[in-house]
């Protein structure tokens, strides 16, 4: 939470981080007003209106999906894995965006950080129970689920701990865990202002409890900042290694298209590309809507461009030495997949993968499209389209062209595949709606510290 | 609170005394001055954390690094514990042709209990040293301290100080210029 707000030295085209004319109250206000008042608006009820009823699509497809088994998917053998796994890598990887921002960025100092990195971590807790659920109702008896477990059960039985699959229980579940830790000790100093901001009774017990007696001593905060730092280191090497597990999932198989050594990197590449996608997707309308455009400035924005670019880039070389190897190695059925990617009969998708993730990008080569927020809004979406494309590439299309022609099959997802996915969408946006309406959604203490007035003038010590 | 309020105004049952400042900088002088004066138990409470302030007052150990060291040997050393344990002791199959004992396979989970034992010593440690939750506390009785939260700092002398002594100590703080001196009631 380094202070980093000095005038810059040379000639800087972007607009400042936090628009100037701010004090510690009217940034308080600001923020807190958003949550504290009486007056929904309409808005708010019509966006979490559209979510709900997303919400109760996932229960409608799960209820039958429990009621019926998984063949109400698309799933068959040879293609055992379908939405369900294309939609839990998606979502994993969107999360993965919040965890870089509140992390990797702090250990960085990159005092920008701080405007989004709430709402992003929030994006992140959404994200990671959208994908958690996922391989539980892929089980088909979730009921049963806590078998994943190691505990010792009248069975005799425990998971095996060569299998990437249970490297992923733990990996997501940890994730999950400290994501949620990382979010609520950011929130701790904003509960306790909302605490005495609140004059209705009833909030301000809930935000007392939260707050569970915050009163910003010297020594509390000396502590609390050493622990957000190691939670942000810790963080930081966990957040790679999710996706890296999650890409382990189909690496250390040996299916043609799965096993690769590049598939870790690019994972975690492409994971914080769709994030970063998600993040401005969610960004722009919501500064727009709550008039945030003071604390969420055009400077964000472009350093969210470059990343996406950064990013997209890494990816798009991880395509490249994933065909790279497939003809370099010489085996027959890599090779064979490529083609079959290329100009087999899901070449279309493949395609449009490659213009989503790799052409359309380039446009943020330019500042003015990275200034331009229709511009940005509509790279966001077809990002998160290609990234969700790149999934289905790598895992029914793999699986639908394995070792023996006899065994080849096409995959091809159900009404249900595709009501569960919506029903998530759902899950996502009423999570989002109603931490957006009960939480602050900018960090108000981390704000505070960008003001020019937060900088403490050396007097003589005598 | 009130009523708290009025029972012990004026008794002993005095928890310090508080003086309120406008901006961080007269907080960190003003803490520089409390410490020279030789006060050693007085606390500051400010809307946001300073790095100066900390090193203003008087030097406290902070055992959390250690014990976050703690919590992640621990947690790793129970994750590999866990998977040697399982997979060569209590259930020892042979997979894919691979050693009992095969250990490569057990670092990512390893590696997740680091992680994970860490984090939660981190936090839950972060909140125990500070004593939450904390359902009560006196500095709350000042009606001005709901601005601690937002944009006034504080500086609270505490009565269990060997020095404190409310006539003295009141006029010690009102030499800082806050902005106001109040006593804080148990």
């Amino acid at each position: 939470m380094a202070v980093q707000n000095q005038s810059l030295p040379r000639h800087d085209p972007l607009p400042p981080v936090i628009e100037p004319g701010h004090s510690f109250g009217s940034v308080t206000d600001k923020i807190a007003s958003i949550v504290q008042t009486r007056k929904t608006p309409l808005g708010w009820i019509f966006g979490f209106a559209i979510g709900f009823t997303g919400l109760q699509l996932l229960g409608i497809s799960v209820t039958y999906l429990f009621y019926k088994g998984t063949y109400i998917w698309g799933l068959n053998i040879p293609c055992g894995w379908g939405l369900d796994i294309i939609n839990f890598v998606w979502w994993i990887g969107i999360g993965h965006a919040g965890t870089l921002i509140s992390a990797i960025l702090l250990l960085f100092r990159q005092s920008w950080r701080t405007s989004i990195n709430r709402f992003a971590e929030a994006m992140t807790l959404f994200a990671v129970a959208c994908a958690g659920m996922y391989p539980v109702i892929h089980t088909g008896r979730p009921w049963l689920a806590y078998w994943l477990l190691p505990y010792p059960n009248t069975m005799q039985m425990w998971p095996n701990f060569r299998s990437p699959l249970i490297w992923d229980v733990f990996a997501v579940s940890t994730y999950a865990t400290v994501s949620l830790l990382f979010w609520f000790v950011g929130l701790i100093p904003d509960l306790a202002t909302l605490r005495d901001r609140a004059d209705h009774p009833v909030g301000k017990t809930i935000y007392g409890l939260l707050a569970m007696g915050w009163r910003g001593s010297a020594d509390h905060w000396h502590r609390y900042e050493t622990a957000y730092l190691l939670l942000a280191g810790l963080s930081t090497p966990l957040v790679l290694s999710v996706h890296t597990i999650v890409s382990f999932d189909f690496a250390v198989s040996q299916m043609p298209g799965w096993h690769a050594t590049v598939f870790p990197p690019y994972f975690v590449a492409g994971a914080v590309f769709a994030g970063f996608a998600m993040v401005m997707i969610i960004a722009i309308p919501l500064r727009k809507f709550y008039g945030l455009e003071d604390f969420v400035t055009m400077r964000h924005f472009d350093y969210m461009g470059r990343i996406t670019l950064a990013t997209g880039l890494f990816v798009g070389y991880g395509y490249m030495v994933e065909t790279f190897m497939a003809f370099y190695g010489g085996n027959q059925y890599e090779t064979s997949l490529m083609w079959y990617r290329f100009g087999g009969p899901y070449a279309p998708l493949y395609w449009m993968l490659i213009f989503c993730n790799i052409i359309s990008i380039q446009l943020l080569w330019f500042q003015r499209i990275r200034q331009s927020l229709p511009w940005l809004f509509g790279i966001s979406i077809i990002v998160s389209i290609g990234m969700w494309l790149e999934r289905f590439i790598i895992i029914p299309v793999s699986l639908s062209h394995d070792f023996l022609p006899s065994s080849w099959g096409m995959y091809y997802p159900t009404f249900w595949d595709w009501s569960t996915f919506v029903g998530t969408l759902g899950l996502f946006t009423s999570l989002l709606f109603l931490f957006i309406r009960f939480l602050p959604m900018i960090s108000i203490f981390e704000v505070r510290t960008l003001l020019p007035e937060a900088q403490v003038e050396e007097r003589a010590h005598g | 609170m009130s009523a708290a309020h009025a029972k012990t105004a004026g008794d002993p049952l005095v928890h310090g005394l508080m003086a309120e400042f406008h901006s961080a900088s007269e907080l960190v002088a003003a803490a520089s001055a409390t410490t020279r004066a030789g006060y050693v138990q007085y606390d500051c409470y400010t809307p946001f954390p300073i790095e100066e302030l900390h090193e203003a007052m008087p030097h406290k150990r902070n055992w959390l690094p250690l014990l976050v060291l703690m919590g992640g040997i621990f947690g790793g050393l129970g994750g590999f514990s866990l998977c040697y344990w399982t997979s060569v002791i209590a259930y020892p199959i042979i997979v894919a042709g691979k050693p009992l004992n095969s250990w490569p396979a057990f670092i990512p989970i390893t590696f997740e209990c680091t992680i994970l034992l860490a984090s939660l010593t981190a936090v839950i440690g972060m909140l125990g040293l500070n004593g939450f939750p904390m359902p009560y506390h006196p500095v709350f009785n000042v009606p001005r301290f709901a601005f601690a939260s937002r944009d006034r700092f504080f500086l609270c002398i505490e009565s269990t100080d060997p020095k404190f002594d409310l006539e003295s100590t009141w006029s010690f703080l009102s030499q800082l210029q806050p902005m106001q001196v109040s006593q804080v009631d148990r």
